[in-house]
């Protein structure tokens, strides 16, 4: 191609992601966060409830457009996710792609959670809190032997458990997003934690967009400085729901969405 | 580029635009990646050798530093929580660990279905991963060398221009022996690259340059 046929192609694509910059960051609105009372559950929508004590960790087989809500239920834990697709495990959440794909690396009701194939894993469909991490991660040995003077029961552990016992290993243990952990950066890229925004019974609903293996570990994020012994229990309850409607929130957020969601239909099609 | 570098210098190599590459990098000796034309976006994955279930992990590495950005002095951390390698010198400035590497797929959602069949980073780690009994399982977070990816207070997330200039380069030095791939990256879909893939060149040195 010539020189100038370059430069034109490049100026081209340039107005391209300027114009899908500005759609995903100046003209989204999202949706305001879900009231505490705000989306109750009826009980026999409920499949499964279960409450995972400090430390510990549970997975949870999610069928396509099932939700599980994560609780936190005294305020003063953080749960930390990972997911896989159940007939595939080597298509998994992707938290780098989950960023850059909605231009943003603040959760909130609205957004979805990809996989490495392009694919929607989970969508915001509820959320009180608005202040989760993608960034930083869970707790390790060596945090929290740098936090505690010891180490304690721990995210990566957790995770390693949980994959293990759904035949995978390390090797699948991809970076994880956690949940009513309030961390943002700074000017200058520096983390900060705003242990103020956390609050008892914050609730997310993820709605499962493909059959999926899920395991939530609850521990305190490394950036909380909670002492260990200060976490508390968390609570899944999965559950039914209606179809998604129309104007469904999750699914018309963005052109990024439109196409995300369609590729994911295309497997259940 | 002193005479003790020149003695010091015991491979080198120009990557061709969106070509991949690998190499083991033995612990002690320091990689230089040097973005021949500026502009480049280098897309890096790490394991160490010989046990590549430990791997380079980004969460890790920014938890342990407490920022969102690479730069100079960062320890590269394993998923195992060990000093892989740090960054010993960096005339850029700016590297990322956030965004994660292109791929067909994403970039299919990110800018359309007219992008699929474009070259891609996760295309080149693959093939280049299994030269070393390696597959897509084994992809879990890498390095962007010279992208500058601005996290806002907000949590905007933005892919800004390529901000490093012909001739800038980054060191990377082992701490233990690793293998270390390279996806030139491909993209032309967003302006790491300025829309343009060029080559970049990689040296491997004894011992960390003066
Ligand atoms: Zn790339």
């Amino acid at each position: 191609m010539s020189a100038q046929g370059n430069a034109q192609r490049a100026a081209a694509n340039r107005r391209r992601y300027e114009e899908l910059r500005a759609a995903g960051q100046e003209l989204k609105q999202l949706p305001a966060p879900t009231a505490m009372d705000g989306a109750p559950i009826t009980k026999d929508a409920i499949v499964q409830t279960e409450q995972v004590p400090p430390g510990w960790h549970a997975t949870v087989r999610l069928s396509r457009g099932e939700a599980l809500r994560i609780c936190d239920d005294l305020g003063r834990s953080s749960a930390s996710l990972l997911a896989w697709r159940n007939e595939d495990p080597c298509e998994r959440i992707n938290c780098a792609d989950t960023v850059k794909v909605q231009w943003s690396a603040a959760l909130s009701k609205g957004r979805m959670i990809l996989s490495d194939m392009g694919r929607v894993l989970l969508s915001m469909i509820e959320d009180t809190s608005g202040a989760h991490d993608l960034l930083v991660g869970g707790s390790t040995a060596d945090s929290t032997l740098k936090a505690y003077g010891e180490v304690t029961r721990n995210t990566q552990a957790n995770f390693i458990s949980a994959a293990a016992k759904i035949g995978l290993g390390v090797r699948d243990i991809p970076p994880c997003v956690t949940f009513f952990a309030p961390v943002t950066t700074d000017a200058t890229g520096r983390f900060v934690w705003h242990g103020e925004r956390k609050r008892a019974c914050d609730f997310v609903d993820l709605r499962a967009e493909m059959n999926l293996i899920v395991a939530v570990s609850n521990c305190a994020h490394p950036l909380d400085p909670a002492r260990p012994a200060a976490t508390t229990p968390i609570t899944l309850i999965r559950h039914r729901l209606p179809p998604p409607a129309a104007d469904d929130v999750c699914r018309t957020a963005s052109p990024e969405a439109l196409r995300a969601y369609a590729f994911t239909d295309q497997l259940f099609a | 580029m002193s005479p003790t570098d020149q003695d010091d210098l015991v491979y080198a190599f120009d990557i061709p635009a969106e070509q991949p590459w690998s190499r083991i990098l033995k612990k002690g000796q320091t990689l230089r990646i040097i973005d021949s034309e500026g502009e480049q976006a280098v897309d890096a994955l790490i394991y160490v050798a010989g046990d590549t279930a430990e791997r380079y992990s980004a969460q890790d590495t920014l938890r342990v530093q407490g920022s969102a950005y690479l730069e100079l002095g960062t320890r590269l951390i394993s998923n195992c929580g060990r000093v892989m390698a740090q960054i010993t010198a960096d005339t850029c400035g700016r590297h990322d660990t956030s965004a994660g590497c292109c791929s067909c797929e994403s970039n299919a959602v990110r800018f359309g279905e007219a992008t699929r069949y474009l070259h891609a980073c996760r295309e080149n780690f693959i093939l280049e991963l299994s030269r070393h009994g390696l597959t897509k399982r084994d992809i879990v977070s890498n390095l962007n060398f010279f992208m500058n990816v601005p996290i806002e207070p907000s949590g905007n997330f933005t892919v800004l221009d390529g901000p490093s200039s012909p001739g800038n380069y980054v060191d990377v030095t082992a701490e233990m022996d690793v293998l270390f791939v390279i996806s030139n990256c491909p993209q032309v879909n967003n302006p790491c690259n300025g829309f343009d893939p060029t080559p970049i060149r990689v040296e491997i040195r004894q011992t960390p340059a003066a």
